[in-house]
């Protein structure tokens, strides 16, 4: 989005989901040329990143995408930095992604770390969420209190969303990960039918509503 | 993607398990480790396959060994690592082959996501001169493990399926078929095959090398190796080829879009017409394959009259990225042309003779100090307490594998030693050995299910040789890194069947130990005391340091924990104990309740009485 340098006077008068629109016409296109869509998820082991990636992917192939999904299983689970991928194309070969076309950042200091992936044309979404790592309190090291100016160092294209806030609102704090998918789901050209088939399909049976809702929540935030 | 039957998004350890249902197998074993478990706990969930969880991979390939024997088609899955305790019956079941259908899966993990090493299994294959098989993706992890079964019955050979963690966690689609019931082959006595006295042992020597040059011709005609060649046009290269497997393949598809590809399937033995075929009129090929030059030194021994190159350019350690390869892309063709989003690019000529490197090493990152977010045990995790006290006591920690290997990172900074399953007790015999004066100075540890897995040997080993050091059994009721799962200590099968549950103090005791203690680490004062008291000893002494794991009993808090900050005297000694629960935000100290089990272990780790129960 190049004339978006500009971003602060331009969002004013913007109408808000003039830039969701944007990137959803372009991924069309793109999508329908054989191009490949990479979106990388970053957060802390035990947040639940593996059904998050599994949510997105399993909509996907329900429009008839082909996909591949990459994923940290073992010892980096146990409250490390971690990160999972979601390819999805015509046809898709690599399962890692080299530069990300969307970030979904389920806490915000592993958005930081992983902001140079993301491509020049690309749009971050970040859960307004800290985890603050254990290494902190041993190295006398602070947890950035300028996240949101380390991102427009790397881009203007972000937004935050309360997501883990309207997790609790809703009585559950797992499904924070369900809102910001809701919010994602502006972007990228999948069907609305799809992403709630794939919800029903892989979370809990007790908590599919929950889950709905939170998605439903997640889409009504507009940047 | 308009296929009959049914797609499914699958990780590659579930398309190797529904490959494995698919092929009619009717036993599978395994020792959980990473990146391999998912295979059997993914078969487990088929009824008509027999699956257990060995103690560990040597049983575990020698129950697979004997189920073929018995007749039924069988599974055995590990980690790279694994197959080095299992190496012993390994080489030995090459000679004599099998009856009914062996696969063994060997999981590697290049980059070390969740390993003590990067080795690179693929030499085993060689070794022991046994088939093997790469796939690149799901679709051919249950494609291969089928054909698998049938190369291992028609050549009367265990057959090899290496698979990495990027195969093996990555998940794409995959069309499924329907199971086809294997007949069995009754179980006939033969001992010249299966019994190997050295007479015996002769004769199957030479069945394998004659066994290895009928798979040298399969391996020519194999559809499992395949040509990929660019599509005609202006940028078709022509004098440059890429031989590459498994994970690499899809990376080098994804990247080069205008040179020849050959994608080696069966990796061992490699095709050599095939390669010589794809040579003709190149100048130059290059292989691109994760950690050793496996299959490059294999080409360049064939003297094919074309420079091979590939270690040259890529790292011998670590994982392959689309970002390696896209780097060496721009360093020999050019940067601009790759095009991620269009497709175009040229890949013409380039003069080998040019100075390129890819280092990884040089990879982007986000500028700036960004704390690091290092793996810890959990908030709650009773091995944390053990480990609290073996440093207070400043003692020498023989370490092993398992969830607990993290107290080495501060603040528990514990450990002394990591070397592989069941090594710690050993060690700390050694030490003993090599410095008599560290009597009382050395502890080993070891988790519940590394205990069953390798520990018994060397805890016998110590008492017939007169170790007098304190072995430390964190049993946690359950093998906790690899995901929770059962193991003899826990009274249940894979298959959810109740068994016997086997106890390490009776194992101890059976062994000759005289002081056993089972203790509570919650009771953090008692397990200081109890350790004090058994370095005192003079003979060898194990303790239990019991407790389940907390993840196991989510949900269940015990009391809520605060810290009064009238009584807080900002000492910091609370975050030494290195729970994520305990926070120090803008100077002030303080319990996450989110996070928090309640195990109120801190409480007692306070000198100043600020953390307290509600």
């Amino acid at each position: 989005m190049k004339n978006d340098n500009n971003v602060n006077n331009y969002k004013k008068k913007r109408p808000k989901g003039v830039k969701q629109e944007k990137y959803l016409k372009r991924w069309k296109k793109l999508l329908e040329s054989g191009s490949i869509m990479s979106i990388l998820f970053t957060g802390v082991g035990g947040q639940g990143i593996i059904l998050t990636t599994t949510v997105l992917a399993e909509a996907a192939l329900l429009d008839g995408f082909d996909v591949k999904v990459s994923e940290v299983h073992g010892m980096a689970q146990r409250g490390g930095s971690v990160i999972g991928s979601v390819r999805i194309g015509r046809k898709v070969y690599s399962p890692i992604v080299n530069s990300a076309d969307f970030i979904v950042s389920l806490e915000k200091l592993e958005a930081v770390r992983y902001i140079y992936k993301l491509d020049t044309e690309g749009f971050i979404i970040v859960n307004d969420f800290e985890i603050y790592p254990s290494s902190m309190y041993l190295d006398g090291i602070k947890y950035p209190e300028n996240i949101i100016s380390k991102l427009t160092g790397y881009t203007s294209n972000y937004m935050m969303v309360k997501a883990t806030e309207i997790a609790k609102n809703l009585n559950e704090i797992r499904v924070s990960n369900t809102v910001l998918l809701g919010s994602l789901s502006n972007f990228i050209p999948i069907k609305r039918d799809s992403w709630i088939k794939s919800i029903k399909d892989n979370v809990p049976k007790r908590a599919v509503e929950v889950n709905i809702g939170a998605f439903n929540e997640g889409k009504k935030i507009l940047s | 993607m308009k296929k009959k039957g049914q797609l499914k998004l699958l990780a590659g350890n579930e398309a190797i398990a529904r490959g494995a249902y698919e092929a009619g197998v009717r036993v599978a074993t395994a020792y959980p480790g990473t990146p391999s478990t998912e295979i059997l706990e993914s078969i487990s969930h088929y009824k008509e396959i027999c699956s257990q969880w060995s103690i560990n991979e040597k049983v575990a390939l020698e129950v697979a060994s004997g189920a073929s024997i018995g007749g039924a088609r069988t599974l055995v899955a590990m980690k790279h690592v694994g197959l080095n305790v299992a190496a012993d019956p390994f080489m030995t079941l090459a000679y004599t082959g099998i009856n009914a259908g062996l696969v063994l899966v060997s999981a590697d993990d290049p980059g070390m996501y969740s390993s003590q090493n990067e080795q690179d299994n693929r030499y085993y294959s060689r070794f022991a001169k046994v088939p093997m098989l790469e796939p690149s993706d799901s679709q051919e992890a249950r494609d291969f493990v089928i054909k698998a079964f049938n190369i291992s019955e028609r050549f009367d050979t265990p057959v090899m399926l290496r698979t990495t963690t990027r195969i093996s966690h990555s998940r794409s689609v995959v069309l499924m078929g329907k199971r086809v019931e294997h007949k069995g082959r009754g179980y006939e006595k033969d001992c010249q095959k299966y019994v190997m006295i050295p007479a015996f042992g002769r004769i199957r020597h030479k069945a394998l090398l004659k066994r290895w040059n009928l798979l040298v011709r399969f391996s020519e005609q194999s559809s499992l190796n395949r040509l990929y060649s660019p599509k005609t046009g202006k940028n078709k290269s022509l004098s440059i080829g890429m031989v590459t497997s498994g994970i690499s393949f899809q990376y080098a598809r994804e990247i080069f879009h205008h040179t020849p590809i050959l994608k080696l399937g069966i990796t061992n033995p490699i095709p050599y017409k095939v390669i010589n075929d794809f040579a003709q009129g190149k100048k130059l090929l290059i292989v691109i394959e994760e950690l050793e030059p496996f299959i490059q030194e294999q080409i360049q021994q064939m003297n094919l009259g074309v420079k091979v190159l590939g270690k040259e350019y890529f790292p011998q350690y670590g994982e392959l990225s689309p970002e390696i390869l896209e780097d060496f892309h721009s360093q020999i063709f050019g940067t601009d042309l790759i095009g991620r989003h269009h497709g175009k690019g040229t890949d013409i000529d380039f003069d080998a003779s040019k100075n390129i490197s890819v280092n990884p090493e040089n990879k982007k990152s986000s500028s700036g100090s960004i704390p690091q977010r290092p793996p810890v045990l959990c908030a709650g995790c009773p091995h944390r307490s053990v480990f609290y006290v073996l440093k207070k006591l400043r003692l020498k920690v023989m370490g092993d594998i398992g969830c607990y290997t993290l107290s080495v990172l501060p603040p528990l900074s514990s450990l002394d030693s990591c070397l592989c399953m069941g090594a710690g007790i050993g060690q700390a015999l050694g030490m003993e050995k090599a410095d008599p004066k560290t009597k009382g100075k050395i502890v080993s540890v070891i988790g519940d299910s590394t205990f069953f897995h390798s520990g018994i040997t060397p805890l016998v080993d110590s008492v017939y040789n007169k170790g007098s050091g304190l072995i430390i059994i964190l049993d946690n009721r359950i093998t906790a890194m690899t995901g929770h799962q059962v193991n003899p200590g826990v009274g249940k099968t894979l298959m959810g069947e109740d068994t016997t549950e086997v106890k390490a103090e009776e194992i101890a005791r059976g062994a000759g130990v005289k002081n056993i203690k089972v203790v509570d680490p919650y009771e953090i004062d008692l397990f200081e005391r109890t350790v004090r008291e058994e370095l005192k000893k003079d003979q060898l002494s194990v303790i239990i340091a019991r407790r389940k794991c907390v993840l196991l009993e989510k949900g269940k808090t015990v009391v809520n924990v605060y810290i009064d900050e009238k009584k807080c005297e900002k000492c910091g000694l609370c975050l030494k104990f290195g729970c994520p629960a305990i926070e120090l935000r803008e100077d002030r100290y303080s319990i996450n309740e989110l996070m928090c089990t309640g195990c109120g272990v801190c409480v007692d780790i306070c000198k100043k009485n600020a953390i307290k129960i509600e």
